[in-house]
């Protein structure tokens, strides 16, 4: 089968285990030098997914193709060119940060010569060349991501596969790694993302689906569905926690919609602005007010109910 | 720029060719990290077992009964000590590795992430570890050469009998561990229910003959008891039939693929679920 411009397909991927369904007949194409992202709350069956993708986990059912193969018959000829950047950081603690990189280009059989090449140029894309002989451990957290992500590269991979690239890092070191993210996506890799922060979502990825139980609940770029799935604004309003709901239903008929969290209510709304006026004009004055712009977040909680930040 | 959306590269779908030489590539740099201890240990061991067991209880030996199957204690011991010390190399070099990748760093899940499969992780755990037990048979056979233990002449078989038994028994300890699921237990359960009464029960002191039948099974099962019988027979020509030097060789080389191929499997099927 010839897939055409797809370097990733999937129909209705399924993954149980034993009577529990942890992916759920899911369906989607990659494109070459895409930027993919699968967003979800914790338990969606991100990193599910993103096992069955790197071949290191066999599907229950349903079809996979990645590059034009089977990952089932053609497993080490698919890994051969993905790069895996897992969860949790695997690196070898008893090696040093350049003795990573070469070890693992070794296991794919790469020659000693190309690979000392390769680790100083992967060195300074991961702007580690300073700690080239440090131990693992003395890596900071973004440094061990950049790191793990080096040697995810060190095959010249077709299709990057990063599973929460940024979780846990500070703002200054995830913005360091977005940064490092746009490069190589410059140089044509394909992205596919896994994250639970909207905002990374937006900033790196030029199509995801949102994933909630195990599902696919919606696809598109990050302005399509914001545009299918909300409204252009929102207002915030705090009334303090115990009289949110209660407020809430006297302001029927204030933007299209409204959604009450536990801390404070969304008007779903294009005049923002107007219609905070509207609510202080029914004599409701919040302990604070906020407007913005529709985020992925609100997308998320429209088509689950919950709030991903929640989880 | 045009990129790939197929894949044209000539790897193959076993996994790179040479990947078992890959990974025994890794596990030997690893080693090299602790080459002090593997070598003064590997000398340290039978010197410390020829001078006081040896010499020691040799002497004893020698001196009330004239020695074992005919030939001085210490040349009865020489076999029996090369054999231990090969199987425990083995053991050690699949046991740890093995935990340590599916438990403790979890190396083998990054290694399984790469064209490797874990069939050739597998293989390349074994493989390494049998450069540790050509290393440790032949550093053991040199010192029971110059004890006069052996004679100079038995070099090549005798070494090729530890590494027959390193093996085996390594590949044996790889199966086992890679289905050990925690670590608490496994250990002292090996040290305690397995290793040591294998060391006492394969007739490394003494002749099987001399312990009651009750107990004589723990040596026929045991790879130890088939290996120091071979190497007694290689050594001084300790007379054995035909069928029980064809059993042991036999049996030696079905534990060595035995455990390979229960290892390779359980090794993929663990990284893929
Ligand atoms: N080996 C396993 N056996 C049983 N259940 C599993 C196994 N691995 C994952 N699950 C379950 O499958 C579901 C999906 O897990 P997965 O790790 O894919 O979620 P995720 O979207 O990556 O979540 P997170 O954001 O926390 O990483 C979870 O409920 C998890 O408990
Ligand atoms: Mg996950």
């Amino acid at each position: 089968m010839w897939l055409g411009e797809r370097v990733i397909h999937a129909r209705a991927l399924t993954k149980t285990y034993g009577d529990f369904t942890a992916v759920a007949g899911i369906d989607f194409d990659v494109q070459p030098g895409e930027s993919f992202g699968i967003l979800g709350p914790n338990g969606a069956g991100k990193s599910t997914t993103m096992r069955m993708l790197g071949a290191t986990l066999q599907r229950s059912s349903g079809d996979l193709r990645i590059l034009d193969h089977d990952p089932v018959s053609d497993g080490p000829l698919i890994r051969a060119h993905l790069g895996v950047v897992p969860q949790e950081d695997n690196l070898d603690t008893e090696l040093t940060v350049a003795e990573n990189i070469y070890t693992y280009g070794r296991y794919f059989g790469l020659k000693r010569g190309y690979l000392r090449g390769r680790v100083d140029d992967l060195l300074a894309f991961a702007q580690l060349e300073d700690k080239r002989d440090a131990k693992v451990d003395d890596l900071s957290g973004g440094m061990k991501r950049r790191l793990t992500i080096a040697r995810g590269l060190v095959n010249e991979p077709t299709i990057l596969l990063l599973d929460e690239p940024t979780t846990g890092l500070d703002p200054q070191a995830r913005h360091v790694l977005w940064d490092r993210l746009f490069r190589l996506k410059e140089t044509g890799v394909t992205l596919v993302i896994t994250t639970h922060h909207m905002d990374e979502a937006e900033q790196l990825c030029d199509r995801l689906v949102v994933m909630d139980r195990a599902r696919i609940v919606a696809e598109g770029s990050p302005a399509d569905l914001i545009r299918r799935y909300s409204t252009r604004e929102v207002v915030e309003v705090r009334f303090g926690s115990d009289r949110n709901a209660e407020v809430a239903t006297q302001l029927e008929g204030i933007g299209e919609r409204r959604e009450v969290l536990a801390d404070r209510i969304l008007v779903y709304t294009d005049t923002g602005e107007a219609d905070l006026e509207h609510i202080v004009g029914r004599g409701f004055m919040p302990v604070t007010s906020l407007v913005r712009r529709s985020s992925l977040e609100d997308v998320f909680l429209h088509l689950t109910g919950r709030s991903l930040a929640d989880e | 720029m045009t990129i790939a959306t197929r894949i044209d590269a000539p790897v193959g779908i076993h996994g790179p060719r040479r990947g078992a030489w890959h990974v025994a590539e890794y596990r030997l740099r690893n080693m090299w990290k602790w080459r002090s201890a593997i070598i003064s240990f590997g000398i340290g061991h039978p010197v410390l077992y020829l001078a006081s067991i040896g010499l020691g209880v040799g002497l004893l030996v020698d001196t009330s009964s004239g020695g074992v199957d005919g030939v001085p204690y210490l040349v009865f011991l020489g076999p029996a000590l090369l054999a231990t010390a090969a199987l425990q190399g083995g053991g050690d070099e699949t046991m740890f590795p093995t935990l340590a990748g599916f438990l403790w760093n979890k190396l083998f899940y990054s290694m399984r992430a790469t064209s490797l499969t874990g069939a050739q992780i597998a293989d390349g755990v074994l493989l390494a570890a049998g450069f540790r037990v050509l290393f440790t048979t032949l550093t053991y056979w040199l010192v029971l050469a110059i004890f006069g233990a052996v004679s100079w002449s038995t070099a090549p078989s005798l070494v090729a009998l530890g590494l027959l038994a390193g093996l085996a028994w390594g590949a044996v300890m790889l199966a086992a561990t890679s289905f050990v699921k925690h670590e608490d237990g496994f250990l002292s359960l090996v040290g305690r229910l397995i290793v040591m009464p294998m060391f006492l029960f394969s007739g490394t002191f003494y002749p099987l003959d001399a312990l009651p039948l009750a107990i004589r099974w723990v040596g026929w099962i045991s790879p130890l008891w088939h290996a120091t019988e071979l190497g007694r027979w290689l050594s001084y020509g300790l007379a054995l039939p035909w069928w029980q030097l064809a059993i042991s060789v036999i049996y030696l080389l079905a534990l060595a693929v035995g455990g390979l191929l229960i290892g390779r499997r359980q090794f993929e099927r663990r990284l893929t679920s």
